[in-house]
């Protein structure tokens, strides 16, 4: 199902690049020893370095340089021993230095790769060209006067990872698939909280569009700072959109810095990016070769959790799971390890089921993350002890969650509580299905007359006289035999 | 390598300094006399040549990951031309 | 004069000690001699109430026993150097009003070590500049004339200031900041002791930045021994400035044996050009003839790539001080000439806070790191200053130290070279290849020119081997015997 673009001349493709900030964690700046907390009052986590003061200089953060090559294992991607920082120049208020720090020709981290997990459970692989440490900026904040910005510094000097995509994706749902995964990755690696609604995960795409089968790469618009996935989605597909349109009528596509609006679903160009950029790009001469060893490398590399990759691939041998299930339960490290803690022992598919249809819906619902389920993995696996051993039935195993979901119970004790066990004893169903069974001669008749489908009729009556909890095996079996003979 | 005009007005929008237009010719002049002096480097052979960056035959000393710094508003916007509400202020930037 | 701004540092520091004058006493004879030698313009700004205060706990320290390596020493301090509390102008009118919440760490140390500093001192525009002239805050004067002229001379630069100052006795050391010679160039010109040291062995942080590969503070002052005392209390690793070396510092001063017997100098031909002012190297020459008799060797070496070196400096400084004067945009601190939009405000705060000479620069810088061209420029100029550097590799592998003549010529005339800033540049031509190679080069007094004028000439050592320099220049400080005085200044 690839996504293309049907133009009045013809059918159009998308080529998609994406350029990810990720903000690392980390206690400190990269350059500095103010701190990263968010949201503090303005410029009071600003050093003299953050705030360009003359003569100041950097100093490398170790930590952030740790993470890096960390992100750079876990996108399976070349780590380059020698780095370089390079400024790259340029003018904005909220740019103290008029130069940020970044890394241009040699990147502390080469190529790599990611596997896109798409929603009918294929994969995909896309190609990493790199990934570079550099400082983020400052804050701008132009609405709290009527002919000023006012400029917070808090932020300027934070390190960011940039990592930057291959023109690989073709297709909106790829793009968000692409940044989903990375958020996976980053999390599990614990180097960037992926966190986009604050800003510690920003999104520049890259799109052009060209006419379908044509292998040429053309001019491409970067849509600046794209702060969801949906708007990522949402900006690829108008800007896909716009850019057909100023070729079918003629036009030529300008590189250029637009911004998405998702009030309008439009992008427009950026006037205070209009002029052209000529960035300047040399190695920082306050600062020296970034270099470590492969002891350094390695160090890391074994300290490395299991990623998604690794963790859905055991999950489908182990436990028999589908891909797509595989790949919704280890979005989430939490969520791979609740749903792990609930399979132990247990059948892994019916465990993925429960985790997925029942506790995710119901988290969902509540807005709620695994980690505050008032179900807690023991209490669910125990559940599913109960429906195994037909001490419930699956209806009763459904009333019973909802009841841990209130309160949080062990579901023994609500079985126990509440009476739920399912009623086995052959004595006590008889004695039910006698009772219906004189209750309704006409339909018993229907039955003995060749309409066998009312069995399930008088197996829901049954089940219904004992709330549910009679074995509905043995109602069927003792019902066949006491009608039919 | 003599620069015309346009050429010195871009290098001067790129640096953020205004130049006077009737500055512009002699400046022009005097950029390309620097650079035309400059050009000398030509005749050396730098085929192979590493370039250097720094003279510092030092490995990037790397600091540990500690908040030793900042919390002092009052230093940072010290000497601020304008300020307001704890931040620097600059004519409304439109994006 | 008083007689106490006579003294050298050592002198100065014995006498404390032995109680025949205070801390006090010291520091007040030069904020006298200061205010009657304003007319050099030798300070930007005068600090004569801290210094006083700060030569009063001095005198405590030296009567407790407590006494730092520059206990009660009145220092100017070039003002390039952020100093806490004190206005600091790097001789722009960009920074406007600044005043650092925070001190460098070079002038910290030295107040540490008891320094007392008197004010801080005229400097070109951000240290570009080889005269002084280009000071936002007037041309600073040299205290020299040429015999039977009363042409107002410049002292050189960028540490004009502070050459003047230690020259004409208004202070008794003086730091400066060399790029390119910045330290040099102005010590031979006011006849004075100038020492560039290593890049690295001073730390960078908190002093303006021109051009960070290059920049490097030393110790301006009237003998090869203040120079060592003086380093030794400016040195040290700083794990602020990630260039900053984690190398020992040694004490200098206990190196200066005079004993150069055995060593090997080198006399590098590339620094003969056809048209060397005949004083120039017949001053050369003689000290080259006091080295030989002190019992070192004398040969001829090579440094073939020299004459690239100051294209290559105009390529590089420039670069680098382009992108580090970026940050004077009007926005943190500094002038800020109001514009109707932020890129008109910078715009107009630029061009009215930086002098023409550094926009030359800003400019230059922009245009070699462009799109384009940085290859053919920046790039270029990386790799000739490889090869610059390779060639003292290769020289001092044969020689301990090399001997050249510091300047081309003796001081000039105000306004004399401003109109060619190429002719202007020529002025660095012996001191800029040691500054690309970051080798330390020490400028000595040793005689004077025809007109009455002091010449220097200017000694290269080995990375951190500033031993070998100070010793080797002691040894020409004491064959030389420079013992001229600017006018007004003799008996």
């Amino acid at each position: 199902m690839t996504y293309l673009i049907e133009g009045e001349t013809g059918t159009w493709e998308v080529v998609i690049g994406l350029e990810v900030h990720c903000q690392v964690i980390s206690q400190s700046k990269l350059f500095s020893g103010s701190s990263t907390t968010y949201g503090a009052e303005p410029n009071s986590q600003v050093s003299l370095v953050d705030a360009a003061m003359p003569g100041m200089l950097p100093v490398i953060n170790g930590a952030c340089v740790e993470q890096a090559v960390k992100t750079g294992l876990g996108l399976r991607a070349k780590i380059n021993k020698h780095s370089v920082f390079a400024r790259k120049n340029y003018f904005y208020a909220d740019l103290p230095q008029g130069y940020q720090i970044s890394q241009y020709e040699q990147p502390i981290v080469g190529e790599g790769k990611l596997v896109l997990d798409m929603p009918d459970g294929s994969s995909r692989e896309v190609g990493i060209e790199r990934l570079h440490l550099e400082q983020d900026a400052g804050k701008s904040m132009h609405d709290q006067h009527p002919s000023k910005s006012l400029i917070d510094l808090n932020r300027s000097g934070v390190a960011l990872m940039e990592i930057v995509s291959k023109p690989d994706l073709r297709e909106p749902e790829e793009a968000g698939a692409y940044l989903r995964k990375l958020r996976s990755i980053l999390r599990y690696l614990g180097t960037c909280d992926g966190n986009m609604e604050e800003g510690s995960m920003r999104c520049d795409v890259n799109v052009s569009v060209r006419p379908l089968g044509n292998d040429e790469l053309r001019t491409r618009c970067e849509v600046k700072n794209v702060n969801s996935v949906r708007f990522v989605m949402q900006a690829i597909e108008a800007e896909a959109r716009r850019q057909v349109d100023v070729y079918e009528n003629g036009g030529e596509i300008v590189q250029e810095t637009r911004l998405f609006d998702p009030a309008k679903g439009e992008t427009r160009s950026m006037r205070s990016k209009e002029n052209a950029h000529d960035y300047r790009y040399f190695p920082d001469p306050d600062l020296l070769p970034l270099e470590f060893d492969d002891a350094f490398v390695e160090k890391i590399r074994d300290a490395l959790p299991e990623l998604p990759d690794d963790k859905k691939s055991r999950f489908i041998a182990d436990f028999g799971l589908t891909p797509y299930d595989a790949s919704v339960l280890v979005v989430d490290q939490a969520n791979a390890d609740y749903f792990e803690a609930v399979a132990d022992g247990r059948d892994g598919k019916i465990a993925a089921n429960w985790v997925i249809n029942n506790l995710f819906g119901a988290l969902g619902k509540a807005g709620k993350s695994v980690g505050e389920s008032p179900v807690s993995a023991e209490n669910l696996g125990k559940l599913l002890d109960l429906l195994k051993e037909d001490v419930i039935s699956g209806r009763i195993a459904k009333d019973v969650f909802e009841i841990m979901w209130e309160t949080g119970g062990d579901p023994e004790a609500i079985v126990e509580e509440k009476g739920l066990k399912q009623v086995t004893d052959t004595g006590a169903i008889e004695a039910a299905v006698d009772a219906v069974i004189a209750a309704n001669p006409d339909k018993v008749a229907d039955v003995k007359g060749g309409k066998e489908k009312l069995l399930g009729w008088f197996t829901g009556q049954v089940m219904k006289s004992t709330q549910g909890k009679a074995n509905p095996g043995m109602v069927n079996e003792i019902l066949k035999k006491k009608i039919l003979g | 390598m003599a620069l015309d005009k346009t050429t010195v007005a871009n290098i001067a929008v790129l640096a953020r300094i205004d130049v006077e237009e009737d500055r512009m010719e002699a400046l022009a002049g005097e950029l390309s006399g620097i650079l035309n002096w400059i050009e000398q480097l030509g005749e050396v052979n730098t085929d192979g040549v590493a370039p250097m960056t720094s003279v510092a035959d030092l490995a990037l000393a790397w600091r540990e990951d500690k908040v030793t710094d900042g919390g002092y508003q009052d230093r940072v916007l010290a000497n601020a031309p304008e300020q307001q509400d704890g931040c620097f202020t600059v004519p409304k930037v439109m994006e | 004069m008083s007689e106490l701004t006579k003294l050298t540092i050592g002198e100065a520091r014995d006498g404390m000690a032995k109680g025949a004058f205070t801390a006090v006493e010291l520091t007040q004879a030069h904020l006298t001699a200061m205010e009657k030698a304003r007319a050099l313009n030798a300070y930007i700004t005068e600090t004569p109430d801290l210094a006083l205060s700060r030569a009063e706990a001095s005198q405590v320290r030296i009567q407790s026993g407590k006494a730092g390596s520059m206990e009660g020493i009145p220092v100017g301090i070039k003002d390039l150097f952020c100093t806490e509390g004190v206005k600091t102008t790097a001789g722009s009118k960009i920074l406007g009003d600044f005043v650092p919440p925070y001190e460098s760490f070079v002038s910290r140390k030295l107040k540490d070590a008891g320094a007392v500093m008197l004010g801080k001192t005229n400097l070109d525009e951000f240290a570009m500049g080889s005269s002084n002239e280009t000071s936002a805050s007037g041309s600073c004067v040299s205290p020299w004339t040429r015999s039977g002229d009363d042409t107002k001379l410049v002292p050189g630069g960028s540490s004009g200031g502070s050459a003047s100052a230690v020259a004409a006795r208004i202070a008794m050391a003086a730091t400066g900041t060399d790029t390119g010679g910045s330290i040099r160039q102005p010590a031979a010109f006011c006849g004075i002791v100038g020492l560039k040291p290593t890049y690295g062995r001073c730390s960078r942080w908190g002093i303006v930045a021109f051009a960070s590969s290059l920049d490097q503070a030393g110790p301006m002052t009237r003998t090869v021994g203040d120079a060592a005392i003086m380093l030794r209390a400016m040195a040290g690793h700083d794990p602020m400035d990630s260039t900053s070396a984690p190398v020992e510092v040694p004490n200098f001063e206990a190196a200066l044996t005079g004993d150069i017997r055995g060593l090997k100098i080198g006399l590098p031909k590339e620094y003969r050009p056809e048209g060397l002012d005949p004083e120039i190297a017949a001053l050369w020459d003689r000290g080259a003839e006091m080295l030989r008799d002190a019992g070192a060797e004398v040969v001829e070496v090579s440094l073939p790539h020299t004459k690239y070196a100051l294209a290559t400096y105009y390529i590089i400084a420039p670069a680098e001080a382009s992108s580090n004067l970026a940050r004077y945009d009007g926005v943190r601190y500094g002038l800020r000439v109001d514009g109707n939009s932020l890129d008109d405000m910078y715009r107009k705060t630029r061009a009215a806070g930086f002098g023409e000479e550094v926009r030359r620069r800003i400019l230059v810088g922009t245009y070699a790191l462009s799109a384009g061209y940085y290859d053919a420029y920046y790039l270029k100029a990386q790799k000739v200053r490889a090869l610059i550097a390779e060639d003292f590799k290769t020289a001092f592998k044969t020689v301990d130290a090399i001997l050249t003549p510091t300047t081309p010529t003796a001081a000039f005339g105000l306004g004399e070279e401003v109109n060619d800033p190429v002719t202007m540049y020529l002025n660095d031509v012996f001191t800029v290849p040691t500054s690309l190679a970051g080798l330390p080069g020490l400028s000595v007094p040793v005689g004077l020119s025809s007109t009455g004028l002091p010449l220097g000439l200017q000694l290269v050592g080995r990375y951190f081997d500033e031993e070998t320099v100070l010793n080797v220049g002691s040894v020409l400080e004491k064959a030389a015997g420079f013992s001229a005085l600017p006018k007004g200044l003799e008996g």
